[in-house]
């Protein structure tokens, strides 16, 4: 088995320099059956995973729990619509952390979103924030959908060259709800620095970083005793920007192993079978299990347009308040482009926050991973996809909304074969 | 105040819920069926009327309002002759009759108009199918985009497919590679390339006539995955007969370009509709040589995707292995998936 794991990198070494668009299919189709489509691959990882915890089990007694959080919505919905979770041993539980951007965006910036559409500013945001709620009514309407549907200028768009797309016909003030972590953040520094955006184009950014959060869920656990965190599994794209290198601090820091994983269901298999031993030898550090595209200085091109367009601040996240140099915000050299500046928008400061979550919504603890989706008391009782009441069902990255989409809230490992 | 949304008429649970609180529950029971047949009691692809000798009379109406009216493999007039056909034969009816409602929008171009009408008469005709009756009206102009139609076919049946009959041991086959029909559609309203996509829009009367000849009672359910596609059929199996589906996600028969574009537009496949695809729900025992005959019948991507099992704990679910081996539910899609599929 570990020949063929072997093997399978070598040949994919071999495979990935090679780019025409014959032999970038044939690579997307053997990466899909080598990591998606093989459930002889899968069942032999799943033996060597239940042997890593028999062994863990033998150290450290029957009741031995270990504790993984991954850090990325798309890792959570890889978990749950391929089932990960029953393929275990009931002493791994994997923990979904703060990992949709749209969950965490606070209330205050759809606020600022909605009265801006209703004075006349397109404001362009993709579907995912599209329902996203704030805590109060904004003349009368709770998401930026309420505002369109009474008349609020809000334009959906797929992606942000469509919104530039559509600005080649409309000449009025419009603004970008730029909501993500640092995958997003080079597609707008980019076409900022080449001067690629038209005049009329304002950022509301609600960029957000992943490993503060990370460390802050970490840490968070820790604060309210409850059984910790014993190893990260850290998400692929954020890494392809940022390189390794975070983690690997993030890791040495917190004193746990960090293993950062692609997104197809073996990728998460392996992940978890390469945190294991990394427990048992009481290994910290990070290893990179998405090879093909993460590497240890990550994008070297897109971290250079971060940094000379946007500064690393302190920021508020919704339902937890700030988070320590965790948010991106325009530089003053770019401040024709910013929304706050411009239309001299409101900013909490740390004294001013207030707690941005809805009362009896358990979100933020969902977000943190100090709750499951199935320990809030509205989970699919009057809280679900079609009626979402927070932002965890709001958007599909949530992790209520992946839950509640693929039965993440039952244990199918009782059904067994 | 509330107001009707385009999720209330997806197909998915919206609809189901809007049906039942705004219809179902306000029609007095002795007024749901005819007496001795089937009706709104237990919702089916088709209503079932006695007649003589034990026989039943399979009627289904549907109205269609896709968009765009003209699309690789098909167009509206096809899709609304196939789509009543198909109603009535997984019920196990031989359809013999159609009516038909067509309203336009004024402005409409007249050659579209016939050219919707040729595909409707093409498929009446090779079918054998007659068309009894209909109505024409125009809307005026931006009351109604471009043209709806709604069909009612009418069949005859000496043994109806219901599917209350569904039981534990009960295999499900699947007659061939799902959701190109929604695929198709969907690509084609996200204004992207469709070279590669096709709805898979036909009558399935090559399937049903041999079927319900050798196979009488051993096809204990019939369905065709149209709105919501598999995943909510199977789910409406699932809950109506108190049991849970197993199936097998590795089995299931999908193309690669609907892989691709499902991927792509993020939508599962298995909520998008096929409009030329059967779901059976058979006897374990003959199940292989069930899908033997269908496979001969030139169903060539037939497979056996799963089975109906008793299980106290996760009864009126429908439980799917994933390609890697682990487990999950599939849920019947909510929310608005494919506006004006079909």
């Amino acid at each position: 088995m570990a020949d063929f794991y072997i093997k399978s990198r070598l040949s994919m070494e071999t495979f990935k320099p090679l780019s025409s668009s014959v032999v970038q299919k044939e690579f997307n189709m053997y990466i899909e059956n080598l990591y998606r489509r093989n459930r002889r691959f899968a069942e032999e990882v799943k033996r060597l995973i239940h042997k890593y915890v028999d062994r863990l089990v033998k150290i450290h007694g029957r009741d031995y729990k270990v504790k993984f959080m991954n850090f990325c919505g798309t890792h959570e919905w890889t978990t749950v619509h391929y089932g990960i979770r029953s393929l275990l041993p009931e002493n791994i539980e994997l923990v979904a952390g703060p990992g949709c951007p749209v969950c965490v965006t606070p209330s205050f910036l759809i606020e600022h979103a909605i009265k801006l559409s209703f004075e006349d500013v397109r404001v362009y945001t993709f579907g995912d924030a599209f329902k996203l709620p704030t805590v109060k009514p904004v003349k009368g309407v709770r998401n930026l959908a309420e505002a369109k549907a009474s008349g609020g200028n809000v334009a959906v768009v797929y992606s942000f060259l469509d919104a530039l797309k559509d600005l080649y016909s409309y000449a009025k003030e419009s603004i970008f709800l730029a909501i993500g972590f640092e995958t997003t953040a080079p597609g707008y520094a980019i076409p900022l620095i080449n001067h690629l955006i038209p005049k009329n184009m304002y950022f509301l950014s609600a960029l957000r970083l992943t490993p503060p959060a990370a460390e802050y869920a970490i840490m968070e656990a820790k604060k309210r005793s409850m059984p910790s965190i014993d190893g990260i599994i850290a998400p692929g794209h954020v890494s392809a920007i940022t390189g390794a290198k975070p983690w690997d601090e993030l890791s040495r820091k917190l004193g746990m192993p960090a293993v950062i994983s692609g997104f197809e269901p073996l990728d998460i298999l392996l992940s978890i079978l390469e945190l294991l031993k990394m427990v048992l030898k009481g290994e910290v550090g990070v290893k990179i299990e998405y090879r093909r595209v993460v590497s240890w200085n990550g994008n070297v091109e897109s971290l250079n347009a971060i940094n000379i367009v946007f500064e690393v601040v302190d920021s508020p996240w919704r339902g937890i308040g700030f988070i320590d140099k965790s948010g991106l915000e325009i530089k003053n050299a770019y401040s024709n482009y910013d929304s706050f500046k411009i239309f001299s928008l409101n900013k909490p400061t740390r004294v001013s926050w207030h707690d941005d979550s809805f009362s009896g919504c358990k979100c933020t603890e969902v977000v943190l991973g100090l709750a499951k989706p199935t320990d809030c008391r509205f989970f699919l009782k009057g809280c679900n996809p079609s009626k979402p009441l927070g932002p965890c069902m709001v958007s599909s990255e949530g992790t209520c909304s992946i839950w509640a989409r693929f039965g993440g809230y039952l244990n199918l490992k009782k059904l067994g074969d | 105040m509330s107001k009707i949304t385009l999720a209330h008429g997806a197909g998915g649970k919206e609809t189901a819920n809007l049906l039942e609180s705004m219809i179902f529950s306000r029609v007095e029971n002795r007024l749901k069926k005819v007496k001795g047949g089937l009706g709104i009691d237990h919702p089916d692809d088709s209503a079932l009327i006695p007649i003589e000798d034990g026989k039943f009379l399979v009627v289904s109406t549907d109205s269609y309002t896709v968009s765009p009216i003209f699309f690789p493999g098909g167009d509206i007039g096809k899709l609304a002759i196939c789509g009543s056909i198909n109603d009535v034969l997984v019920m196990g009816g031989l359809p013999i009759a159609m009516l038909d409602t067509i309203v336009v929008e004024e402005g409409f171009p007249m050659d579209m108009l016939k050219r919707i009408i040729d595909s409707m008469v093409e498929i009446l005709t090779a079918e054998n199918i007659a068309l009894i009756g209909g109505d024409f009206k125009v809307m005026p102009r931006g009351h109604i985009d471009k043209i709806v139609i709604s069909t009612t076919g009418i069949g005859v049946s000496e043994n109806p497919i219901v599917d209350l009959n569904i039981q534990p041991g009960n295999r499900i086959i699947v007659s061939g590679c799902l959701g190109e029909h929604g695929a198709t559609i969907m690509a084609l309203q996200h204004g992207l390339n469709v070279d590669m996509l096709q709805s898979d829009v036909k009558p399935l009367t090559g399937l049903f006539k041999p079927l319900m000849k050798h196979f009488t009672n051993v096809v204990k359910a019939a369905g065709d995955p149209t709105r919501g596609g598999l995943s909510m059929l199977l789910n409406n199996w699932a809950k109506s007969s108190g049991n849970l589906i197993y199936v097998d996600e590795s089995k299931i028969p999908l193309s690669d370009s609907v892989r691709k574009y499902s991927e792509m537009l993020g939508v599962d496949p298995l909520h998008l509709a096929s409009e030329g695809v059967a779901i059976l729900a058979v006897d374990g025992e003959a199940a292989e040589e069930v899908l033997e005959f269908v496979r001969n019948l030139g169903f060539d991507d037939a497979a056996i995707i799963g089975d109906v099992k008793k299980d106290e704990s996760f009864q009126g679910l429908v439980i799917i292995r994933s390609e890697i081996g682990g487990l999950r539910v599939l849920e019947p899609p909510a929310g608005e998936i494919v506006p004006r599929i079909c």
